[in-house]
């Protein structure tokens, strides 16, 4: 059962297009797992319908009607077939197993100390996304984050001075959140989490205080 | 074109998504979004894809899957809702309304467009806050 989803306004960013690749990927993989958050993402996708449709049309380019029109024919039918987003069930979600290229056992971790493991994941560059394993009774090593992080569980639990996060949870902190995760359980846990200590990124999600919308 | 690219860029990003529109027509399914909701989200996909060069990771598919035959009641009752969706935000204040757009087609944090717009990050948040809250209430 999913306690901590993920608030409103990281959801209307990720619905925006306004979140570095990093976060998406744990913003995809928590939604695959909440239908909760799954259901405030589409009022966001369905509001940001609804602005597309009042914003005032912009006038095209000459020539622009027929380099689509060439765009079209040109795209080869089978070249834009949907790949099924539904992978084999494991461990990881769909959207974090294309980013692993394959479950859990497919991962290639580097030891950290202490029994940690992490592997970070090829993204952009503009923030930082990683799978961290911690064994059960271990406190996650000391690490500095200037920005923002979103850790997501994916196995195991974890303990923290704000509270207990299991797999689906997400937890979100700031710089001035000083938590010591510790491993709880009889699993290892396994989570995962992006940051960026670029300020930008710090102040689009400044607080995330106030609950917006749940229509 | 709202999202501040240069213009040949925008050209070339509404281009691509027109086309992809065009090809992706017969996966559309009205009983699961709007038709602007599909828009949107194809633009914005696209401009991810041609203005950040980054992937979007997308949700898993839930596991039933897609209906072979969308319900017609279905596609009827999300028509509505989309409709007095569409109706609460032109309802908006101007002021309130300006500032969703701007968070959705600005490509803009909201400390940028406090920048922007030379109001107080504080007035920007509680702004769309209260905007959210309006049509929330009008959803009801």
């Amino acid at each position: 059962m999913i306690k901590h989803h993920l608030p409103d306004e990281v959801l209307m960013a990720y619905s925006a297009g306004n979140l570095p690749e990093a976060f998406n990927v744990v913003v995809a993989s928590h939604v695959s797992m909440s239908d909760d958050s799954r259901v405030r993402l589409e009022t966001y996708d369905a509001l940001g319908g609804a602005v597309l449709d009042t914003v005032d049309a912009v006038e095209m380019g000459e020539g622009s009607l027929e380099a689509t029109l060439a765009m079209i024919d040109r795209t080869a039918v089978d070249a834009i077939t949907t790949e099924p987003r539904t992978l084999k069930p494991g461990v990881f979600p769909a959207p974090l197993q294309s980013y692993v290229g394959g479950d859990l056992e497919d991962v290639k971790w580097r030891s950290v100390g202490m029994g940690v493991k992490q592997a970070i994941l090829k993204t952009n560059k503009s923030a930082t996304v990683r799978l961290i394993y911690i064994p059960s009774g271990v406190a996650m090593p000391d690490h500095s984050h200037g920005g923002m992080e979103m850790t997501l569980v994916l196995k195991g639990a974890f303990e923290d001075e704000v509270d207990y996060f299991a797999r689906g949870d997400v937890e979100i902190a700031d710089q001035d959140v000083h938590h010591t995760p510790v491993a709880v359980g009889s699993e290892d846990c396994i989570c995962l989490s992006a940051t960026d200590a670029r300020l930008k990124f710090r102040s689009l999600l400044p607080r995330l205080a106030q609950p917006f919308l749940q229509i | 074109m709202k999202s501040g690219a240069s213009e040949s860029l925008a050209e070339e990003c509404t281009q691509e998504a027109m086309a992809t529109l065009w090809h992706k027509a017969h996966l559309f399914d009205p009983s699961r979004a709007s038709v602007s909701t599909w828009v949107f989200t194809i633009a914005r996909n696209k401009k991810i894809d041609v203005l950040r060069k980054q992937q979007r990771p997308e949700p898993e598919d839930l596991p039933w899957g897609p209906e072979a035959e969308p319900d017609q009641a279905d596609v009827i009752v999300l028509q509505e809702e989309s409709e007095r969706l569409s109706k609460a935000l032109a309802a908006l204040p101007e002021k309130q309304r300006d500032l969703v757009e701007k968070a959705y087609f600005g490509d803009m944090s909201h400390s940028e467009i406090a920048t922007v717009t030379g109001l107080p990050l504080g007035t920007i948040k509680s702004r769309i806050r209260l905007a959210l809250e309006r049509l929330r209430h009008e959803m009801k």
